[in-house]
């Protein structure tokens, strides 16, 4: 086993794990936050992604000793209990889901991309999300809600309710 | 899909992690794992131990060398793309980094893992062989310098020994070289069928000097040194490099799998080599 001490939406936690546990397992199993879901468990799909540091990674491709030391973020910590984001808000709006399943990390890829192009064109968008996939709709309602969120200001730390202020 | 079980060990400096590796007959060095953590996981490798050398600064760095640029084999691919220095004087490896795989690998993945897996399929290791890197290998007698043409020895294999860890990457700078890296799929986000970078320097329409890398060509990345010597001279036009661009696939020895047989990869090469030759050289 091994010990890691690390921040998962905001607060500290510490654990022994076996060195080989997943970071999207410790998250769902170990910690319950089953709001990042396990879609392809190949590294393909991006249902997983979290927040590494402030940076999108692919939850069932990292290990939870890898994550020792440093801050994730989920789905479930993206925004205030009783809030949304202004992402989340945007996939509400624009209706960018059918059966949801892909959304978690769909909204966690458009929030990092966002962070580091806070006006993309729609080529943008959708090659900011190649490493997303979606198989019930295709992506025409994702992207429209990528570009809501833009519109709106969208960042990561920030919840929906403060962001409307702003 | 879970991993078989490893011990692991994150090791906060080189010679840790050298002495780690030597202590173990059956260790594997991770570094952000985003080629080896889906090989665990589909246990087509199970080392007895896991060499973690995420936590080892010392690696992550990106340094302007005057002459050269030197990349630790830990920055991560996003860091090196935002790197001014590697866009400015390393554009072919610039442009193939930014293909590779999506944002979360990128996020993830580095430029030194991708070379010592040594995938033929893979991005990266094409441009530094192109480019003429050199890669610095430690061991615990030492560091030795390999140069790329001898460091891609078979398919997923380098001249890294079993005890020994790619520390940097060092590449020669291209400035005012055009470049262009081609890279041929069927859906996003899928290795390259085949790919092919080429770096040009021009001299008034007319090409001085070339390098071309191919990507998924056989079973280490190559580099199309017919081409590179029969485009010297020559017009970039359509009609000027095309003799030169149809030697590219001389030589090589590309697979043949669902994706499309040899004889099609050898085409493709050609094709492939004559766009980004054309795009590198701005015509």
């Amino acid at each position: 086993m091994a010990r890691i001490e690390l921040t998962v939406d905001g607060a500290q936690v510490s654990d022994d794990v076996e060195p080989r546990m997943l970071l999207v397992q410790y998250l769902r199993e170990k910690l319950g936050k089953t709001g990042t879901v396990i879609g392809c468990d190949t590294s393909n799909c991006g249902a997983c992604t979290v927040h590494l540091d402030g940076r999108s990674v692919k939850s069932c491709n990292v290990l939870a000793v890898q994550a020792n030391g440093h801050e994730v973020t989920t789905i479930e910590g993206l925004a205030e209990p009783g809030s949304l984001h202004a992402m989340q808000e945007a996939f509400h709006e624009c209706h960018a889901l059918q059966c949801g399943f892909c959304t978690p990390g769909m909204i966690m890829q458009s929030v990092d991309l966002l962070n580091d192009n806070p006006n993309p064109s729609e080529d943008e968008i959708r090659n900011g999300l190649e490493g997303n996939l979606c198989r019930c709709t295709g992506y025409h309602n994702i992207v429209r809600a990528v570009q809501a969120a833009a519109a709106a200001g969208a960042t990561t730390a920030q919840p929906a309710a403060e962001k409307v202020e702003a | 899909m879970i991993p078989a079980k490893f011990d692991y060990l994150a090791a906060t400096s080189v010679e840790e992690a050298l002495s780690a590796l030597s202590q173990s007959d059956d260790a594997k060095v991770i570094a952000g794992g985003q080629s080896l953590l889906p090989v665990l996981r589909m246990r087509l490798n199970a080392p007895d131990l896991l060499v973690d050398i995420g936590g080892i600064d010392t690696l992550k760095e990106i340094r302007d060398d005057g002459d050269s640029i030197v990349i630790g084999a830990m920055a991560p691919y996003y860091e090196i793309l935002a790197n001014d220095a590697v866009k400015n004087s390393l554009g072919l490896l610039h442009k193939a980094i930014s293909e590779v795989a999506d944002p979360q690998i990128r996020h993830r993945g580095t430029l030194g893992g991708a070379l010592v897996h040594a995938d033929p399929a893979g991005d990266c290791g094409a441009p530094v062989l192109a480019l003429d890197g050199e890669l610095v290998i430690a061991g615990q007698g030492g560091e030795r310098t390999v140069a790329a043409v001898d460091f891609f020895e078979d398919l997923f294999t380098t001249a890294v020994g079993e005890d020994e860890l790619l520390t940097h990457i060092r590449i020669p700078k291209y400035d005012g070289w055009g470049s262009n890296y081609q890279k041929f799929v069927r859906v996003a986000h899928q290795w390259p069928i085949v790919a092919v970078g080429a770096a040009v320097k021009t001299d008034g329409g007319t090409i001085s000097e070339a390098r071309i890398g191919l990507v998924n060509m056989g079973s280490t990345a190559l580099r199309a040194r017919a081409t590179e010597q029969a485009l010297v001279g020559r017009e970039a036009t359509v009609d000027g490099v095309r003799e030169a661009c149809d030697l590219a696939a001389e030589g090589a020895n590309p697979p043949s799998d669902l994706n499309g047989d040899a004889d099609y990869r050898r085409h493709l090469a050609t094709v492939l080599t004559r766009r980004a030759v054309l795009a590198a050289a701005g015509g």
